[in-house]
């Protein structure tokens, strides 16, 4: 199946690159939302979906790029094993490709890292139609640049992603949700108070004058926890539903037409004094807002606090078109564009999602 | 003490430069002070080689900057001279990434070597590069923090070290390697230019640049600052250590322990050889007629710890474990690790010299590669010890030779050979962690098909134009694996067939 799908995908590249047009790879497009505006011919990376190896000993698997996420996970759960970063699916029919493109992670990344942390190996048809495998099965590689874990993110500009393989971990034992009633300045404080302790916190929520904190362990240590940690349990089954709402965006918070902002800070950042309704994840790590403030006068303050703003959502049309990403410094922006090169010397594909420039 | 397979000849200066010594180190004088700026051959004798000592070559000269502005002064001036720069943390690497360059410049980060913050509510440090690896968990350690890679050489290697060869260390398995760990570098480029990569926050805009400096072999830039994560340091750690008279059943036991869901704090294979060869020097009490001893060390609170350890046991004693001993004090349990780390020290004192390998293989084939590897001691008459991260299939085999004898020689880089091959022939790779520098720039052309190779001299190229940012480590010339030839049939199609062949 790959090798046939493989021609047929070398020929529309090699087709775009002689003819100066432009590719598009997409999955289902639960995503398209995301970045700069969506350019040129679309090319449908589902025509290969299904796992290539999985083994749960090993702790990894490997699946071509048009697999559906919900299938990778039910899968993994099967076998007691998860996607330990939480992809946002943010639609029914998210692909592994889709994923590894937009480099999202949900709750869990505060405790177990991010997509790119979980990126084992990657193979990946570049501008010139070559298909160019990079890392492995193995945990521990170092031969060779990592390119599997630059692709994470680039939005599709780097080349169509074919196959991913990715670590996988153990499901954890147990997991408790406690709530306590705080508001945004004692929630940051007492977050990082918490997270300089060995506690097994996995995810974290503030919003609206509450704090919702998951801890995931052995029976034990979450009791041990619980008696440090305090508040008021949430019931199984709401703290399921709270935690996939604020994965999936689907969280009272995340409804209506205002911009959605995410800004990502370094520890030590205060509550941002930004007019808007804040949401705030990973230990304050990663805060959402909703709000129209002027989209320089936001990036300005966020800069300030060390960190980095993305209209991720809705917002003014000039604002998107200027860019929803962080502008680059310039010397790391000729990297950028030499990487690119690299890659996709013809400029083939989804030019100007990630930024004009690339 | 380690010989080096087939890269004697590998030293050779690329691109082809000729470099007017007199003139360089005049423009070197002018931007560096009197002390930071080694020429004597003297003393330019102590930086001809790194860890892989068989390798030496002497450097034009050394540059030893203190601060990151003489680092872009001495950068700019050699990229307008066309010098080659071969940047240089502790100078402990294994695979000759920091070996001279006979036509350029050794830049050591050696004396960037303050800390400049460490925030215990941020779980942050920030270093400069020449900061040794264990000197970062000793500043944190009065905040209940600490850096979680440690690799063996953990008292003298530099961060910046850790940086360019991506560092694992005993606890990776469960707390990832140098890039789960490091947030952000600074880095100049050969041009001279200071880019942030990677923040203090959990991302930041644009491609994973981040990714791609770890693990780099200072192919890309020197690193001038690092931020890292540090994590609370467990409240308690246990080790598990236990015999079986069979290294197959060893190894099925790591399998069964990650399958049933454990994620060890360590899980470390020693063969009876490596035992017999430590327990001399070490005295830790070793079940000497073991076939193969695993450690598994569990931290966390003392509840999850009982938990774990408990667990654990039961899957050993399923396993086949002949013996199970659990370390019921931090003295008792540093002893059943004291052997582990002295294992290279306990080679040196069995054989004239070793020669240690790193490979890395899906954890379900340890037994097959202990066995092929068991023929080809035979096959090569020499002593082998094996000592590895068996959570992650990371090998290290000791190879014993004596450097004296050259037919010894030539048998243990034909014997380490056969071991990379076999690693990437069972799905694994060339190097887990040690890099590939010089040592193994040649099974790069096993591991890699052509079209891979050319991009990672692009990636190069797009961070390094001149190439001058130490050329001719990490990555094979095309022509290089073609005249090796060994190479990798990549889709069946045979690679560069536009090169002529020998």
């Amino acid at each position: 199946m790959s090798s046939h799908l493989h021609s047929v995908l070398r020929e529309q590249v090699l087709e775009a690159a002689a003819h100066g047009r432009t590719l598009r790879p997409h999955g289902s497009g639960s995503k398209d939302f995301l970045a700069q505006a969506l350019s040129g011919t679309p090319l449908d990376m589902r025509g290969a979906q299904g796992v290539i190896a999985y083994e749960p000993s090993e702790l990894f698997i490997t699946a071509h790029a048009g697999t559906r996420l919900a299938d990778i996970e039910s899968l993994l759960a099967a076998h007691n094993q998860m996607l330990a970063f939480e992809p946002p699916h943010l639609g029914p029919h998210a692909t592994l490709g889709g994923a590894l493109a937009t480099g999202l992670s949900g709750p869990r990344r505060m405790a177990a890292g991010s997509l790119r942390d979980f990126v084992l190996g990657v193979t990946l048809m570049d501008g010139q139609g070559r298909v160019l495998r990079f890392g492995g099965q193995v945990m521990k590689n170092v031969a060779g640049f990592d390119v599997s874990r630059l692709i994470a993110g680039s939005f599709g500009t780097l080349g169509l992603i074919l196959e991913v393989t990715l670590k996988v971990l153990p499901r954890p034992p147990a997991e408790q949700t406690r709530v306590l009633a705080l508001d945004e300045a004692h929630a940051l404080s007492t977050l990082r108070e918490w997270g300089a302790q060995p506690l097994p916190l996995s995810a974290t929520l503030w919003h609206d004058g509450r704090l919702a904190v998951r801890l995931s362990g052995a029976e034990p240590a979450l009791a041990a926890a619980v008696r440090i940690i305090g508040g008021e349990p949430l019931a199984a089954d709401d703290a399921a539903a709270l935690w996939q709402s604020v994965r999936e965006q689907r969280h009272p918070f995340f409804a209506g037409d205002a911009p959605l902002w995410r800004v990502a800070l370094p520890p030590m950042a205060p509550a941002l004094a930004l007019e808007g309704r804040p949401l705030v994840e990973w230990n304050g790590l990663q805060r959402w807002l909703r709000s129209d403030i002027d989209a320089d006068a936001l990036r300005h303050a966020v800069r300030a606090l060390g960190g980095h703003a993305t209209l991720f959502r809705g917002g003014r049309a000039v604002d998107r078109a200027l860019g929803v990403f962080e502008p680059l410094a310039p010397e790391v922006m000729a990297v950028h564009r030499r990487l690119k090169q690299a890659f996709d010397p013809s400029g083939v594909f989804s030019p100007g999602r990630l930024y004009a420039e690339l | 003490m380690s010989a080096l397979p087939q890269a004697h000849e590998a030293a050779s200066p690329t691109p082809e430069v000729r470099t007017d010594r007199a003139a360089l180190i005049a423009e070197l004088s002018r931007v560096l002070p009197e002390d930071c700026l080694i020429a004597d051959s003297g003393r330019l004798r102590a930086y001809e080689c790194d860890g892989l000592m068989l390798v030496r070559e002497m450097p034009l000269a050394v540059a030893l900057p203190t601060t990151e502005a003489q680092v872009v002064a001495v950068l700019r001036t050699c990229h307008r001279l066309g010098v080659p720069v071969v940047p240089r943390g502790a100078g402990t690497g294994l695979s000759g990434g920091a070996t001279p360059h006979r036509q350029g410049i050794v830049l050591s980060t050696a004396r960037l070597n303050r800390i400049v913050s460490v925030d215990r509510l941020a779980q942050q440090a920030v270093v400069q590069p020449g900061v040794r690896n264990l000197a970062v968990s000793e500043a944190a350690a009065p905040y209940g923090l600490y850096y979680a890679p440690d690799p063996s050489s953990q008292i003298a290697c530099s961060i910046g070290g850790n940086v360019a060869e991506n560092s694992g260390g005993v606890h990776c398995l469960k707390y990832g390697l140098t890039v789960h760990n490091v947030l952000r570098v600074r880095m100049a480029n050969m041009a001279g230019e200071v880019m942030e990569i990677g923040s203090a926050a959990p991302d930041s805009a644009g491609y994973d640049l981040l990714a791609v400096t770890i693990g780099s072999e200072g192919l890309l830039g020197v690193v001038t600052e690092v931020t890292v994560k540090l994590v609370p340091k467990p409240r308690v750690a246990r080790c598990v250590l236990a015999a079986f008279a069979d290294i197959r059943k060893a190894g099925q036991a790591v399998a069964d322990v990650i399958a049933a869901g454990i994620i060890p704090a360590g899980l470390e294979m020693m063969d009876q050889a490596t035992t017999a060869a430590v327990e001399q020097f070490v005295h830790a009490g070793y079940p000497l007629d073991a076939a193969a001893i695993l450690l598994c060390e569990s931290d966390g609170t003392e509840e999850e710890v009982q938990d774990e350890i408990a667990r654990v046991r039961v899957l050993l004693e399923a396993a086949g474990a002949t013996e199970i001993r659990i370390s019921t004090d931090e003295a008792e349990r540093l002893r059943f690790w004291a052997g582990r780390k002295a294992a290279f020290p306990a080679a040196g004192r069995i054989a004239p010299d070793y020669y240690c390998m790193d490979g890395t293989i899906p954890r379900q084939r340890l037994a097959d590669m202990l066995e092929a590897m068991d023929g080809m001691a035979k096959k090569y008459d020499l002593g082998l010890l094996n000592v590895f991260h068996a959570g992650d299939g990371n090998l290290h085999p000791l190879i014993l030779f004596d450097s004296n004898d050259p037919d010894s020689v030539r048998r243990a880089e034909a014997f380490g050979v056969d071991i990379l091959e076999l690693s990437v022939e069972l799905g694994g790779t060339i190097t887990g962690e040690h890099g590939v520098g010089l040592e193994k720039i040649n099974q790069m052309c096993s591991q890699f098909g052509a079209d891979e190779l050319d991009m990672f001299h692009r990636v190069k190229a797009a961070f390094d134009p001149a190439g001058l940012m130490n050329p001719g480590k990490a990555v094979p010339t095309l022509h290089r694996c073609a005249e090796m030839g060994r190479m990798h049939v990549h889709h069946g199609e045979l690679p560069h067939p536009d090169l002529p062949r020998f």
